[in-house]
């Protein structure tokens, strides 16, 4: 196996998008996504088994358009990887079997990897408007937000030592998003809708909660409370839709813009401020931001802003490659191969609650 | 004509099937349970391949069974099938795998003209289809094939674990009662109908039930 510029092919099928990139060391050649959301939006939300029928269906032409995007053939990847977790079960199955099947047919190696480290692993592709390389500053944080997860990290090792410094206790942010975006009649995915919304409402018109920020949760920096750093969406979702109910119960207008402006300020203030504690706390002096909810404006405005004032510097990667995508997947691959570590062999079984700390899986 | 098939809509099974070998079966694999397919399945078809000294370039076309079975196991199936077809550069055929152990049926003393097959399809329904079955003749789909309860099958002797399941409300085949639908036959089934001109399916799955997501209602407005 050529491990000093390996050419990896990535698959990814954790959520809703089949994704297969392919890059060749930190070069990203081939980045192909195919989205079952349209799918979903009559359903509010994403439904496991539609997520998992649609991956069926466009494994084959998106692996044969990424490798027509890229340039290159089957017979000239160095390893596989796929990723066996964290996710939904039935949407993982059919991307580590295809993945599996892609190793037997072509006698390639395999890595089972973490879904959660590969969004970090994007921040090593070498930028592509100056096609320079990037390293990782040590001891990085990564805050990641999307509709599938919430999570803060440390990042010691990108192949071997990623610790959980926090995560959402219930619903990731970007569910709490689609949830509100439906009370709110705004449509799916919540994300871009109240986005868009808030931008005309007053995000001072109403106090919505902040979850876990009280002092029995927070404790002290000395003595950390049980939840520090973790998130909690379940109750603003509660608290705008019984915000809902009052103005209807008092037969007014509902504010929509400013309810969407508060909520979105309830999510990005709590997100952002305990981001920035964490990193305080930790001595972590850069942050990267990932996940699809790295697309909110005022998510990277307010982020953007605490991590400056705390002496933090942000990276946000492309868009593009902030979502789910098989490049990250390719790009984590990559740095394992790189970095000497084994292949995961193909009798792994995928795992939906896979903890990030398990960056690869061993043989 | 040398075929790869694969079920895995209850059981995880492969076989490599020949119309030059004896019996027509050259190497085969299956496993008990119903659960660890991801695992089990890739593994099994790389073992099975080695040790019958058979690669890529060597398999003629490959066969799958399309169902019905459990969501999950049933795409495992599919997209190794698939993901194998489409880098070895060769044609896949799907095949009702209930049509397995009809085959099976049919080359055992428990045969007779007119018979079901039936699968589990939990929540407590069966999936099944009905066969015909005349003398030197593959057994023929009449009917199906179908998802519903148990006590709503035809009264007709029905072979497979999904009778033998529901043995209070069906006639189940004693010897039969724990069957399911095995690559091996799949495979033989697919020779034998290649080799006289027969189209099969494509790889389509026959879920046979939709997912179960409801779409939400409008909000109930307070008051
Ligand atoms: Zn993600």
């Amino acid at each position: 196996m050529n491990r000093t510029q390996p050419l990896v092919l990535g698959i990814e099928s954790s959520c809703d998008e089949t994704g297969v990139g392919v890059v060749r060391g930190t070069t990203l050649l081939a980045n192909t996504v195919s989205s079952s959301m349209d799918e979903h939006v009559r359903f509010g939300g994403v439904i496991p088994e539609i997520a998992s029928r649609a991956h069926l269906d466009a494994f084959v032409p998106t692996l044969e358009q990424a490798l027509a995007d890229a340039g290159v053939r089957l017979a000239d990847v160095d390893a596989i990887a796929v990723t066996s977790g964290p996710g939904l079960a039935g949407a993982l199955m059919v991307g580590v079997c295809a993945a599996k099947a892609l190793a037997v047919a072509t006698g390639k190696p395999l890595y089972a990897i973490n879904h959660l480290v590969a969004h970090v692993g994007v921040g090593l592709l070498d930028d592509r408007a100056t096609g320079k390389n990037q390293d990782l500053p040590a001891n990085l944080g990564a805050l990641l937000v999307s509709g599938g997860h919430t999570e803060i990290l440390r990042i010691n090792s990108i192949t071997s030592d990623v610790e959980l410094l926090g995560a959402t206790i219930d619903d990731a942010a970007g569910e709490a998003y689609d949830k509100v975006a439906r009370i709110l009649g705004l449509g799916y995915p919540g994300g871009p809708a109240i986005d868009k919304v808030a931008r005309n409402g007053n995000p001072k018109a109403i106090r919505f909660p902040r979850g876990l920020t009280q002092p029995k949760y927070m404790g002290t920096a000395d003595e950390p409370g049980p939840h520090r750093y973790d998130w909690s969406f379940s109750g603003l979702k509660t608290a705008v839709a019984r915000c809902v109910e009052q103005f209807e119960a008092r037969g007014e207008e509902i504010p929509v813009a400013d309810i969407a402006a508060a909520f979105q300020e309830a999510v990005v203030d709590v997100i952002s401020s305990k981001a920035v504690l964490a990193c305080r706390e930790h001595g972590i002096k850069d942050v990267l931001l990932g996940g699809g909810v790295a697309a909110n404006s005022r998510l990277r405005e307010l982020t953007g802003q605490r991590c400056a004032s705390a002496g933090i510097r942000l990276h946000v990667p492309p868009l593009d490659l902030c979502t789910d995508n098989g490049a990250m997947v390719a790009a984590l691959g990559a740095q394992l191969v790189m970095a000497g570590v084994e292949p995961s062999g193909i009798g792994f079984a995928p795992d939906s609650s896979l903890p990030v700390t398990s960056v690869s899986l061993p043989a | 004509m040398l075929i790869l098939a694969i079920d895995t809509s209850a059981v995880a099974s492969a076989a490599l099937v020949s119309d030059d070998a004896p019996e027509s079966v050259i190497a085969s694999f299956a496993t008990a349970d119903t659960r660890s397919h991801a695992e089990v399945l890739a593994p099994g078809i790389e073992a099975m391949l080695s040790e019958a000294g058979v690669s890529g370039a060597d398999i003629d076309a490959l066969v799958v069974g399309v169902g019905p079975g459990p969501f999950t196991g049933l795409r495992s199936g599919i997209a190794t099938a698939r993901t194998l077809a489409f880098v070895w550069g060769k044609p896949l055929h799907g095949l009702v795998s209930l049509d397995a152990v009809a085959l099976q049926v049919a080359e055992s003393t428990a045969a007779v003209p007119e018979f079901l097959v039936v699968t589990d399809a939990r929540r407590k329904e069966v999936y099944w289809a009905r066969y015909s079955l005349a003398d030197g003749q593959l057994p023929l789909l009449q009917d199906g094939p179908h998802v519903s309860v148990a006590a709503e099958l035809p009264d007709l002797p029905a072979f497979g674990a999904g009778a033998g399941l529901y043995g209070d409300v069906v006639e189940a085949h004693p010897e039969f009662a724990a069957e399911q639908p095995d690559a091996l036959y799949l495979g033989q089934s697919a020779l034998a109908r290649l080799a006289s001109g027969e189209a099969l399916l494509d790889s389509t799955p026959l879920y046979l039930r939709e997912s179960d997501a409801q779409v939400p209602g409008p909000r109930k407005r307070a008051l």
